[in-house]
C-alpha cells in the first residue's frame, strides 16, 4: 500500500473506465455506480490513502476558498470590480475587501479594467458564486513583468515537488515567479530572463508526461543562460 | 429515403457499392485536441465524412435567461459548411441542423455531470466539413471526445453510428447513395458498458426482426467506435514509458512566491 | 467579455520587447509564422485549401454552379466571396449572420481576387446574357490567432488555383481547370508604437494601433489594400508595408507552386 503512494500508476484513464470494484474509496474525478468506482475525467489514475482519484489532464480552474489566484479586472462599478480568475465564474471584489480606502465612485483610481492582481478566494457558495479579497498579507496589484496562462491541470507539474521545478527556473533565470492556483503565472525580472522562464514553462506544459523533464528543462536553461549545471534537483 | 429498389446498392454476393459487406464499418479516424483556442476538440472521419467538434466551457451562460442555478446547460450547435455537400448549402442554420443540434445536446446532457457547474453553459460546436451520410453520428462521436478532451467530468464516452436497409438487407453505416436510395435509416448512440441508448431516430420501413438485427449490428459497431474514441484520447497524452517518480506527485497545487 | 480584455501587463510586455526589436514569439518584424497549405481537403468542393498560419487555421472551399450573369456583364462569370467566423474558432465568435468582421474579411478577399483579375471571367461564359459559371468562394475560420486576412486570402488563392470546373456534371462539356491568370498575395502588417510587425498574432492585433493589408501580383503591382483598426498610419509606414508586401509576396507565391 505504501508502494502505491510512492509510485502512482501513470495509467491514463478515460471517463467510464472502471477504477476499482471493492477495496478503494471514490476520490476526486470519479463516480460510483453499482458499488464500483469509475473515472469521470480524462486523467491519471492515482491511489492515495485508500482513495482512488483521477488527476485531470485538462479542464478549467474551479475556485476553492483559500486559493491564491492571479486575477484580471474585466469590469468596474462604483463600489466594486469584477475579476476574471480564469474560471467559468468571474469574481466580484468589493471595496471593503481591498487594502485601500476607496470612496464610492472612485474605484478606477485604484484599479482599472486590464489590471492584474493577486487575490485570495474568500468564499464559494453552492451555486458557485465566488468572492475574492485582497485584504491579506502579500496580496496586491501586480505591475510590470509578464503574465501567462497555462492549463490549470499543469500547475502542480510547473511547481514541482516541494516547489523544486519553479525554484529551478527562478534560480537559473534570476526572475521572480508567482504561480497562481488558477493557472496564471506572473514573472518579473530582466526582459530576456522572463522570455527564458516562459519558454521553460511552456516546455513543461507541452511535455508534462515526459521522462526526465527536469533534466531537459535544466539543459535548456543552461544553454540559454550559459550557466554550468549546478546542483542536482 | 428514396426506397428505390431499382438502384442496386448491394450485389448478389452481399457486396455493397464501396466494397463493404453488410456488417462492415467504413474506415474511421479519430484525433483529439486538434484546435488551439477551444477548451477541447476532436476531428473524426467516418469514411468520407469529415467532422470537427469543439467544446468551450464550462463558461458563463449566454443568454443569461437560460442559466440554470443548479447545473450547467449543454448547448450543442451542429452545422454543415457550405461546401460539405455536392450542391452548395447556403450558410446558416436550417431546420434540419436545429433538430440535429437538439438531439445531440440531449444525448450529451445525459452523460455530463452538469451539477458540478451551476449557472454555466457547456457549448459544443460540430462543423461538418465534408458530408457522406451519417454526419450526426460522426458529430456526436466527435463531440463526446471533445468534451473529454476539455476535461469535463462525464460518465462515459458516447459512440454513435447509423444502421440502415438497402435492397431489403439490413446494413451497417450507410454511405451517401445508400442513405439516398435505401429503405431505412436508423441513427443510434449508446454507452456501450451500460447499454443505455442516448440517441435514436428512424425513418423508412423496418420489420421488428429487421430492427433487432439492426440493433445487433449497431451495438457491435459502437463498441468498436468506442475503442477508437478511447485510443484517440490516450494517444493525445501518450506517456514515454512512465515518468519521474514524485516530481509530478499529484497534490493540491502549492504556490510559491518569487 | 472577459476574454477580450487584454491585461495591461501583456500590453506593456509587448511594447517593452518591441523597444528592443523583439516579438513575443521571437520572430523578426518581417517574418511570417510557419505556414502550411493543404489543397483538396474538401472533396465535395470544386476546389479547396486548408491553410495554417501559426495557430490560425482557415478552410476555404470553392463551389460552382451554372447561373445567370449580371445584366451589365453578360459575358462574364460571377464571383462571390463569403466568410464565416464560426464560434468553434474562438470564444469571441458568436453564432449568427456574418458580422462586420466577417463581411470585411470576405470583401477584402473578394477585392484581391477580383481586382487582380486572377480568374479569366470571360472564359466562364457559357452563353452570353443567358448562362455563365457562378463561383462561390466560402471561407471558414477554424482556429483564430490573428491575421485572418492573409490566412484566408492564401487559402482562397490556393483553392481557386486547384479548382476544376464541373462542366461534365452540368452537361456543359468536359471538366477543365479554372482559368487562372495571376496569383495575387496579401501581406498584412500591424503598427504598434510606430513599429511595423508583419503577420500579427492575436495579442499583437489587440495591442496594435492600425493594420494594413496589401495585395500584390507577380509584378509587385498593387491590386488591393485595406487599412483597419482605429489608429493612424503615416505615408512612410504605408510605403514600408507596401515594399514589405512586394518582397514577402514573392516567397508566399512560391509556396503555391
Amino acid at each position: 500500500m505504501n508502494r502505491e503512494n510512492e509510485h502512482p500508476s501513470r495509467e491514463i484513464v478515460i471517463p467510464g473506465d472502471l477504477l476499482d470494484s471493492g477495496k478503494l474509496k471514490a476520490g476526486s474525478g470519479t463516480y460510483v455506480q453499482d458499488g464500483k468506482v469509475y473515472a469521470a475525467l480524462l486523467g491519471i489514475k492515482s491511489v492515495k490513502s485508500n482513495f482512488v482519484n483521477v488527476i485531470p489532464l485538462g479542464g478549467r480552474y474551479i475556485p476553492s476558498p483559500g486559493d491564491t489566484v492571479i486575477g484580471k479586472v474585466i469590469d468596474i462599478g462604483p463600489s466594486n470590480w469584477l475579476i476574471d480568475i480564469n474560471s467559468p465564474y468571474p469574481a466580484p471584489l468589493h471595496v471593503n475587501e481591498v487594502p485601500w480606502r476607496v470612496d464610492f465612485g472612485d474605484t478606477a483610481r485604484f484599479m482599472n479594467v486590464g489590471d492584474t492582481l493577486l487575490a485570495k478566494i474568500l468564499m464559494v457558495d453552492e451555486t458557485m458564486r465566488v468572492q475574492v479579497t485582497m485584504k491579506e498579507q502579500g496580496l496586491r496589484k501586480l505591475q510590470g513583468g509578464q503574465v501567462m496562462e497555462i492549463s490549470y491541470s499543469k500547475v502542480p507539474r510547473v511547481i514541482g515537488k516541494g516547489g523544486s521545478m519553479v525554484q529551478l527556473i527562478k534560480g537559473m533565470t534570476n526572475t521572480r515567479i508567482f504561480v497562481g492556483q488558477n493557472g496564471r503565472i506572473w514573472f518579473d525580472g530582466e526582459i530576456e530572463s522572463i522570455l527564458f522562464a516562459i519558454r521553460a514553462i511552456k516546455m513543461i506544459e507541452e511535455n508534462a508526461q515526459m521522462l526526465h523533464l527536469t533534466e531537459r528543462v535544466k539543459e535548456y536553461l543552461e544553454s540559454v543562460t550559459k550557466q554550468e549545471g549546478a546542483s542536482s534537483g | 429515403m428514396g426506397g428505390n429498389s431499382n438502384v442496386k446498392l448491394i450485389d448478389d454476393n452481399g457486396i455493397r457499392m464501396d466494397g463493404r459487406k453488410a456488417d462492415e464499418l467504413r474506415q474511421i479516424k479519430i484525433e483529439a485536441g486538434v484546435l488551439k483556442r477551444a477548451d477541447g476538440s476532436a476531428y473524426v472521419e467516418f469514411g468520407k465524412n469529415k467532422v470537427l467538434a469543439a467544446v468551450y466551457g464550462p463558461r458563463e451562460c449566454h443568454p443569461r435567461h437560460m442559466q440554470d442555478p443548479s447545473k450547467a446547460i449543454v448547448q450543442c450547435k451542429y452545422n454543415m459548411i457550405s461546401f460539405s455537400v455536392e450542391d452548395r448549402k447556403r450558410p446558416g442554420p436550417d431546420r434540419r441542423s436545429v433538430e440535429i443540434s437538439k438531439i445531440i445536446s440531449e444525448a450529451l446532457e445525459y452523460v455530463v455531470f452538469t451539477e458540478n457547474f451551476p449557472r454555466t453553459s457547456i457549448d459544443v460546436y460540430i462543423e461538418v466539413l465534408q458530408a457522406n451520410a451519417g454526419t450526426r453520428c460522426a458529430g456526436l462521436t466527435a463531440a463526446s471526445v471533445a468534451l473529454a478532451d476539455a476535461g469535463i467530468p462525464m460518465k462515459d464516452l458516447v459512440p454513435s453510428v447509423a444502421v440502415g436497409k438497402v435492397n431489403d438487407q439490413v446494413v451497417l453505416d450507410l454511405q451517401k447513395e445508400e442513405d439516398n436510395f435505401g429503405q431505412a435509416d436508423l441513427p443510434m448512440a449508446m454507452i456501450p458498458r451500460t447499454g443505455e441508448v442516448l440517441l435514436l431516430q428512424m425513418d423508412g420501413h423496418l420489420t421488428r426482426a429487421e430492427f433487432d438485427l439492426a440493433v445487433e449490428l449497431g451495438t457491435g459497431a459502437m463498441h468498436k467506435i468506442y475503442a477508437l474514441q478511447r485510443d484517440a484520447l490516450a494517444r493525445r497524452y501518450a506517456v514515454e514509458g512512465g515518468s519521474e517518480e514524485s516530481e509530478d506527485e499529484p497534490q493540491t497545487a502549492q504556490r510559491t512566491e518569487g | 467579455m472577459s476574454r477580450s480584455v487584454m491585461s495591461e501587463i501583456k500590453r506593456d510586455h509587448i511594447h517593452k520587447l518591441l523597444a528592443t526589436g523583439k516579438r513575443v514569439d521571437g520572430r523578426a518584424w518581417d517574418e511570417f509564422r510557419p505556414i502550411s497549405i493543404q489543397i483538396n481537403f474538401a472533396e465535395n468542393a470544386e476546389g479547396s485549401a486548408r491553410v495554417k498560419l501559426g495557430n490560425t487555421d482557415v478552410l476555404v472551399g470553392v463551389k460552382m454552379t451554372v447561373g445567370q450573369p449580371f445584366a451589365d456583364t453578360p459575358d462574364k462569370g460571377v464571383l462571390t466571396t463569403n466568410a464565416e467566423l464560426i464560434p468553434l474558432a474562438s470564444p469571441t465568435f458568436e453564432s449568427g449572420p456574418p458580422d462586420e468582421d466577417s463581411v470585411e474579411l470576405a470583401r477584402v478577399c473578394d477585392r484581391g481576387i477580383r481586382e487582380s483579375q486572377m480568374i479569366d471571367l470571360e472564359k466562364l461564359c457559357i452563353e452570353p446574357g443567358k448562362e455563365v459559371w457562378i463561383l462561390f468562394t466560402d471561407i471558414y475560420v477554424l482556429d483564430y490567432d490573428g491575421n485572418l486576412f492573409d490566412a484566408a486570402f492564401l487559402g482562397a488563392v490556393a483553392a481557386l488555383s486547384s479548382t476544376i470546373v464541373p462542366a461534365k456534371a452540368a452537361g456543359k462539356g468536359e471538366d477543365y481547370p479554372l482559368p487562372i491568370r495571376h496569383l495575387p498575395i496579401s501581406v498584412t502588417a500591424a503598427q504598434i508604437e510606430n513599429s511595423i510587425l508583419v503577420d500579427p498574432t492575436l495579442d499583437e492585433e489587440k495591442v496594435a494601433a492600425a493594420r494594413l493589408t496589401v495585395t500584390t501580383d507577380e509584378n509587385g503591382d498593387l491590386r488591393a489594400m485595406q487599412k483597419g483598426l482605429t489608429g493612424a498610419l503615416t505615408w512612410d509606414q504605408i510605403r514600408k508595408m507596401i515594399e514589405t508586401s512586394q518582397r514577402l509576396g514573392k516567397d508566399l507565391r512560391d509556396m503555391l507552386g
